[in-house]
């Protein structure tokens, strides 16, 4: 990954978007103070709050919306985010990711994609890369576990070959858990994506706590179970003891129960806003729960 | 082996924002193509209607063409960017293209059912010309997003519909199935979207079909009138 300065046309681009936000001021982290977490097999460390792009970055052609999608990333950026997630599954976000990084000029990205097809994995990544305008990727996961053997010898080929940096593998909605368990045993894999969100927690039987056992670094998707949860609790209070740990929205009071198990290394959730982008990353800023504060933030969504 | 665990809702790539947005810049990108298409389907209304000699097949030639002229445009070159099932959709607008086209220099397309069915198809290709654009303002979107028969897949493959129920039975039994198709389609994309429109090309598909099962039966009777 390489840091470099934003170009300061992105950075009033961001701040433009969030001047129009009424939300976002009190929901601002400041980049300094986003919480960093180790890559376990390199040390090299990454901020806790990615972005996911799945549904959010597939605009098109689009121009007006390819603009926001830009804005969304300066604003990322800009506020300490790093690791940007995509699949080759996601229409059109690929190529608007790259239309955002061209825009941006040397953002700081981590960028994770991922390989998804039963035949020809290398020609696949190169298209990937080649939207993406990126000369290698961070890192590349095969995608529900599609064609997982073909694919991972690819992917350690591409590592061994200094055209990578990491491997991984992805689920989502706790499909096919005893595969991707048997994959985490047997692979040497640098990172795992699967959902972990307050009301999906089934991995946090054997995944998570194997994913620790192994030395693998854990991308949380669907946080908000893409966009369901969120909906279904904005209508309910927010505990008042919620202050407590720095949490000003239920989107900020999910992705610290996510961030608070030691197994998560990255959330991804995927957004469209500017003030969302903000929000999320203002959520690893300050005090994370501890394990009684854990206990309490899920019982009290269950009886909701 | 299928998953089960999947809904409707996880095949959806995109945001019902980015879909509807895609409409405008369609019409846009066409613009005034689609108030000349809007024009054609009202002539091929009022051919059907009066039924002079030989309308049958240039009826089926415009039709061919703009079936033809929406799966490259729309599917091919606007709707794949979003939604990469479209590319494996559009060459079936191409192959509908070409049997209406073969349909039509063959001469084989005679639009002359009257009765239930002569209502039928008016009332499907009327509401596919006038209804489906008013669809828009309608759900609260702008104007400029309305689906135009001839532009965009909905209107035009309703209206195809329409025409065909106008069609004896053998060539409206292999000229249907795309257009059925595509109306079951879309009815799932836009109910996985939570969009009550999405009840409107199904329908119209189902509507299209008891018209064609109508004339089967009436045209069995017509044959056998002794049964």
């Amino acid at each position: 990954m390489t840091f470099r300065p934003l170009t300061r046309r992105a950075v009033l681009a961001g701040g433009a978007a969030l001047a129009a936000s009424p939300l976002a001021l009190p929901l601002r982290a400041q980049a300094s103070q986003v919480l960093t977490r180790a890559i376990p097999s390199s040390g090299e460390t990454i901020s806790a709050v990615g972005l996911g792009t799945w549904i959010t970055f597939n605009v098109g052609d689009d121009p007006v919306l390819r603009d926001e999608c830009a804005a969304v990333m300066a604003a990322f950026f800009e506020d300490g985010g790093r690791m940007i997630d995509s699949s080759p599954m996601y229409g059109s976000s690929q190529p608007v990711i790259g239309y955002g990084l061209a825009k941006l000029g040397d953002a700081p990205v981590f960028s994770a994609d991922k390989v998804w097809t039963s035949s020809d994995g290398p020609a696949q990544i190169e298209q990937s890369r080649q939207y993406w305008g990126v000369p290698r990727f961070d890192l590349l996961q095969v995608h529900n576990l599609l064609a997982w053997q073909d694919h991972l010898k690819t992917l350690y080929a591409m590592k061994e070959a200094g055209q990578l940096r990491y491997v991984g593998i992805t689920t989502s909605e706790g499909r096919r858990h005893d595969l991707f368990e048997e994959i985490m045993r047997t692979e040497p894999l640098d990172f795992v994506q699967l959902t972990y969100n307050i009301v999906d927690r089934e991995v946090e039987e054997r995944l998570l706590p194997l994913a620790q056992d192994r030395g693998m670094a854990v991308i949380v998707n669907r946080p908000f179970q893409q966009g369901d949860l969120t909906r279904d609790l904005e209508g309910e209070p927010l505990p008042d003891w919620a202050a407590e740990i720095g949490a000003a929205s239920w989107a900020q009071f999910i992705l610290k129960f996510i961030l608070s198990h030691p197994a998560v290394t990255v959330a991804i959730p995927a957004t469209s806003r500017v003030d969302h982008v903000r929000e999320n990353l203002a959520a690893a800023t300050g005090p994370l729960p501890d394990q009684a504060m854990r206990r309490r933030m899920a019982a009290y969504v269950e009886q909701l | 082996m299928l998953d089960w665990s999947y809904r409707l809702s996880d095949f959806l790539l995109f945001s019902p924002r980015v879909y509807w947005r895609m409409f405008e810049l369609h019409n846009e990108a066409l613009w005034p193509l689609p108030l000349a298409t809007l024009a054609l389907g009202i002539a091929m209304l009022i051919l059907v209607i009066l039924r002079p000699r030989r309308s049958g097949r240039w009826i089926a030639i415009v039709l061919a063409i703009l079936w033809a002229l929406v799966g490259w445009s729309f599917l091919w070159h606007r709707y794949a960017a979003i939604n990469w099932a479209a590319f494996y959709i559009a060459p079936f607008f191409g192959l509908q293209a070409l049997l209406l086209l073969v349909g039509g220099l063959l001469d084989r397309l005679r639009f002359d059912q009257s009765g239930v069915r002569h209502a039928a198809g008016c009332g499907l290709v009327t509401f596919a010309l006038v209804g489906y654009p008013l669809l828009a303002p309608l759900s609260g979107r702008p104007w400029a997003g309305a689906e135009i028969f001839g532009i965009t897949p909905d209107p035009t493959a309703i209206a195809t519909l329409g025409f065909l129920v106008f069609v004896r039975a053998k060539m409206a039994l292999l000229l249907m199935p795309i257009p059925i198709l595509w109306c079951v389609i879309s009815s799932t994309t836009l109910l996985a979207m939570d969009a009550w429109v999405g009840w409107i090309p199904a329908a119209a598909g189902l509507l299209a079909l008891a018209a064609l099962a109508l004339r089967h039966r009436v045209s069995d009777e017509t044959v056998q009138p002794g049964r």
